[in-house]
């Protein structure tokens, strides 16, 4: 894994946290909007950093992590609609349910390889928006209604709009779940990660457990895309089954490897590209019609994957693999 | 025993919809070692060119023949021009390709044919044969059409030269090339084969569940799920994974239904149907992890 | 033809022109956002890609629509600058086009956002904003309701209401009903089966068997077995076409002969009755408040003659027969009058009084005797439908147009 130099990380981040200020100096460029665009791409990028660390960093593939996600939101949403809990406290708790719920999950998917872990995986996606249809769990999740809640409140009396304080929630989160997982990756634990993905069998000769490794492993994945579903219940202020449909999966999947596969930096690009790629899609499409006159009406669906496969054909590792490809490259010479 | 037996029927139809459609994922399977997320909206496709066909004139089986042979190609031409740049990358970046591929089939379809339903025709004899009731001649007609697909397959991977090259380019690439096996073109042929059976599977669904874009998109999940029931490298198997879901999934329903006539408490029902069929499969899975039908591959280190 | 249309056209927008410059004399202009002397902007949300991309067709018909008003002059000589997005029919995506919508691209109002997961992500939203959100293209009863949403208005009859009224008909009609009820799993099949028990009241026991099914599934086949097996002697589907058709096909084969009553959403002849097969549909009772255009009783209609030239001038590659080109002209022709009567006037709170004051107001396509009407306290536009009963090949209206009156 190429790392970040640590020079333009912390430039990137003192970016991150003065840009959002000069709101009130500069409302069109710096617009509440925009900040709130930024924070779902936070969001986005959360969840899918998720998903790196168990299928870039353990090899396990999931199709189930709108599950995970889902499961977040709702201990969200049930926390703050049934019992008033200040949205803050349901992070932890969002985390610690869906830890549990991945940990379990991670049982029976030790014994699952490959494909077989693809369709388990897929069938926890299916099933939880079921789950929350169940006719005797509807009082607590809203049925098919789903649940409106209130968006976070600036604590404090600061001087900040909704959205300003919302993107610096975000990013408090992201910055410390990255750090943490930084520091997991770097550390020995991280290594024996790794080492199952590579040589599983070597590993466990190598008197790692393997299996402890992995349902942990599990755990933590949803555990990190359980808190981007419980802030997206924040920002979004509305959960319903709709929202978390197989398709969310999909999403994660393609934001996954688009921004590069066992890369944090990727993860970020991923969570960047999942918000873009809809916007994208259809502006390209408009812009087919209006622009190029194209008589034949090329829709935003088709567009969106022609980019997919356009994007595959020219980095098949990812946008962020792509980018320490080209740097190597210009270093090089 | 009236509605039992109605179910289990009802079971074995849907169960045979499955069967083809996850009779030609394991194809692809089988001969490039992908699981093609892209296979429903391929078989779907190819059905409305069937529809097409008949638009213009030909009648049911040559409609059928043309769209299957125009499958073929279409598999061929998509492995040679879209799939073979990327035979280095990682498996993960083909699925996204796999993706970007449904997303094209379908929304293109959308935009040549409309979204709307649209009927489409039996070639079976109306209700002359089949127990009225309880299994339309329909039904039977497409588990006979599969079984014989099924037939033709085992045939041609078992008994032919090309079969076995294919077999072996899938699963030793290099192993193959070595032996003078022209992998490349048996990975295109293997698309094709896929994107033949997946027509026929279209066109044996199409009358059931209507023609439309959107027709293979639940489908897909569970003939994904009964390939694997079954063992992913084992047509067979797929072929018996798709009857097992389609009648379990209908069993779990009237379970539901006779508990809450029985206790007069709402326990399962239709909404959890799919739900409570996958957790099934999954733990027959993690008992049988290769498949009811798979056979174990022991890894050598 | 062409030619002496223009030039009406053209005497009309004129009219139009010296009216309003007369009206402008006494009024002052007055612009909210997204409204000026050379342009309204109002924005809209659907489907384009993803699993919900069939709805897409609604928002190529609003495109099409208003660039045919702007090509025949605008509205009071202004343009509409109609801005659609694509929204997945995923709530929180919604919320980003939505706000997108209001905050960037400061439109006037918003128009049709479709679906009712994502109306319901943005209901307060908008409320708050106090920007419209018009019409919008979800039949759930929950967006009349001006005294705590006084800025979303509905369109359609919702569902609800439309529910109680097989209720009653089932009721006053049927001897000894016993109803099996087929319901899609989500929130516009729960909004169904709430009003159709609301509808029963006392006699909710008549419902013998209430079973689901979910968008995913290939067939219904095993849920029309269960009710049939339940002894049910009334059959109501609440389901879209693709399922209807199914379900009623599949009573048919297994020789189920029940009394069914079919939801509004799939009254289309094309789109079920067809496919269900004709022979299997007789006596099946819907109701409408739009012409079916596949139904030939429409076809010397005025109505319908003007849509189709429309479809043929300005969406050729269209296929008519998909009612959803109905319903998305006849809406945006009502947010076309809704912007007219404003006149100079453009604020929002002026375009929401404006919604709120249709006095049977027809709108093209609907069926003869159905009319818009609103006022401060009722923000249900169409309250009116009519029972529909199939015959050979094509709808049956019976009865008196139906106005019930939703709580």
């Amino acid at each position: 894994m190429a790392a970040f130099p640590r020079k333009w990380l912390a430039v990137l981040i003192a970016l991150a946290v003065v840009i959002p200020l000069l709101h009130p100096v500069l409302p069109d460029l710096v617009s509440n909007y925009r900040l709130f665009l930024v924070s779902t791409m936070i969001i986005a990028s959360i969840a899918v950093l998720g998903l790196n660390l168990l299928t870039g960093f353990n090899g396990q593939i999931s199709l189930g992590h709108s599950a995970f996600y889902a499961v977040g939101a709702y201990t969200a949403a049930i926390l703050m609609d049934k019992l008033d809990c200040p949205y803050y406290l349901t992070l932890p708790a969002a985390a610690v349910m869906s830890f549990i719920v991945g940990y379990l999950f991670g049982l029976p998917a030790l014994r699952l390889e490959g494909h077989y872990l693809a369709l388990a995986t897929f069938a926890l996606a299916l099933a939880v928006p079921q789950i929350l249809k169940y006719k005797w769990l509807e009082d607590l999740t809203g049925g098919v209604q789903g649940i409106v809640l209130m968006k976070p409140e600036v604590p404090f009396g600061l001087p900040l709009t909704d959205d300003q304080w919302l993107y610096y929630y975000c990013l408090i989160v992201m910055l410390i779940l990255y750090w943490a997982a930084a520091n997991i990756l770097g550390s020995r634990s991280g290594r024996a990660m790794m080492a199952i993905r590579d040589y599983h069998i070597a590993a466990s000769t190598m008197g790692i457990n393997t299996s402890l490794y992995k349902t942990v492993t599990f755990g933590i994945s949803a555990a990190y895309t359980g808190i981007a579903g419980a802030l997206s219940a924040s920002a979004v202020a509305f959960v319903a089954p709709d929202s978390f449909s197989f398709f969310l999966s999909i999403k994660f999947l393609i934001g996954l490897v688009v921004g590069g596969v066992g890369s944090l930096t990727g993860s970020v690009i991923g969570g960047i590209f999942y918000v873009l790629v809809d916007n994208s899609a259809q502006a390209l499409s408009t812009f087919v019609k209006n622009d190029l006159g194209l008589q034949f009406d090329l829709s935003a669906y088709t567009v969106f994957g022609i980019l997919l496969i356009v994007l595959m054909y020219l980095m098949p590792m990812g946008i962020a693999g792509g980018l320490f490809a080209v740097i190597r490259r210009l270093r090089r010479s | 025993m009236q509605q039992f037996l109605e179910q289990l029927a009802s079971g074995l139809a849907n169960g045979s919809i499955y069967a083809c459609v996850a009779l030609a994922l394991v194809i692809i399977y089988v001969s490039t070692d992908h699981l093609n997320f892209a296979q429903g909206e391929m078989a779907m496709f190819s059905t409305y060119l069937s529809w097409q066909l008949m638009q213009w004139g030909f009648n049911f089986w040559l409609a059928f023949v043309g769209a299957v042979l125009i499958s073929f190609v279409m598999g061929v031409l998509i492995e040679r021009i879209i799939l073979r740049p990327l035979h280095n990358a990682p498996i993960l970046s083909v699925v996204v390709v796999f993706i970007g591929l449904l997303a094209i089939f379908n929304s293109m379809a959308g935009a040549i044919w409309s979204y709307l339903i649209k009927e489409y025709p039996s070639p079976f004899p109306k209700s002359t044969f089949g127990i009225a009731g309880v299994i339309g001649p329909h039904q039977l007609g497409v588990v006979l059409v599969t079984l014989i697909v099924l037939a033709l397959l085992f045939g041609f991977f078992r008994f032919t030269p090309l079969g076995l090259a294919m077999r072996a380019a899938a699963q030793n690439p290099q192993m193959a090339r070595l032996v003078g096996v022209r992998v490349d073109w048996m990975l295109a042929l293997g698309w094709g084969l896929a994107a033949a059976v997946g027509a026929v599977a279209g066109i044996m669904v199409a009358h059931i569940v209507y023609l439309d874009p959107n027709m293979m998109g639940g489908i897909l999940l569970y003939a994904f799920a009964a390939a694997l029931v079954g063992g992913i490298g084992n047509p067979g198997g797929a072929v018996m994974g798709g009857f097992i879901v389609g009648v379990l999934e209908n069993m779990v329903a009237y379970t539901g239904n006779q508990i809450e006539k029985l206790t007069g408490v709402y326990i399962i029902g239709n909404g959890e149907k799919l739900t409570v069929a996958l957790i099934i499969v999954i733990f027959v899975l993690t008992l049988k992890p290769a498949g009811l039908f798979g056979r174990v591959v022991v890894k050598r280190v | 033809m062409y030619k002496t249309n223009r030039r009406s056209f053209v005497a009309g927008v004129s009219a139009a022109a010296i009216f309003s410059s007369v009206r402008a004399a006494s009024a002052q202009k007055k612009y909210d956002d997204g409204a000026s002397d050379t342009e309204i902007k109002i924005g809209h949300t659907n489907p384009y890609s993803g699993p919900a991309s069939s709805y897409g067709v609604i928002g190529k018909l609003h495109q099409a629509y208003w660039k045919a008003v702007n090509s025949r002059g605008g509205i009071n000589g202004r343009k509409v600058n109609f801005i659609t997005y694509d929204d997945g029919y995923s709530p929180p995506k919604t919320v980003e086009m939505v706000r997108k919508l209001v905050e960037e691209d400061k439109v006037f109002s918003t128009f049709n956002l479709l679906g009712t997961p994502c109306n319901t992500a943005v209901h307060k939203y908008l409320n708050q904003k106090k920007v419209p959100q018009l019409y919008v293209a979800t039949g759930a009863s929950k967006w009349g309701d001006p005294k705590h949403f006084p800025w979303t208005m509905g369109y359609q009859p919702d569902y609800n209401t439309e529910a109680q009224i097989y209720a009653k008909h089932i009721l006053s009609n049927v001897k000894d009903p016993k109803i099996g009820v087929l319901q899609q799993n989500d929130d516009y099949g729960k909004d169904y089966v709430d009003g159709f028990k609301k509808g029963l009241g006392k006699d909710v026991g008549k419902i013998v068997k209430h079973v689901t099914y979910e968008t995913t599934d290939p067939t219904v086949d095993s849920q029309v077995i269960q009710l049939k097996d339940a002894g049910a002697n009334v059959f109501f589907i609440n389901a879209i076409p693709k399922f209807a058709a199914q379900a009623i096909r599949k009573a048919a084969d297994i020789g189920w002969k029940p009394t069914t009553y079919l939801n509004n959403v799939s009254a289309s002849v094309a789109a079920t009755m067809k496919p269900a097969g004709f022979d299997n549909c007789q006596g099946v009772i819907s109701s409408q408040y739009l012409m079916d255009p596949t139904d030939h009783q429409w076809n010397d209609n005025a109505d319908m003659k003007t849509w189709r030239d429309f479809m043929a001038k300005h969406m050729p590659d269209a296929n008519t027969a998909d009612a959803s080109y109905v319903y998305a002209y006849s809406v945006s022709s009502l947010m076309e009058r809704t912007l007219k009567n404003c006149g100079d006037n453009l604020t929002r709170a002026n375009l929401m009084k404006q919604a709120a004051s249709f006095q049977k107001f027809r709108v093209p396509l609907l069926l003869p005797g159905i009319t818009i009407n609103t006022s401060a306290t009722d923000f249900f536009p169409i309250q009116a439908i009519r029972l529909v009963r199939f015959k050979k090949d094509s709808w049956e209206q019976f009865g008196d147009v139906m106005h019930a009156e939703s709580s």
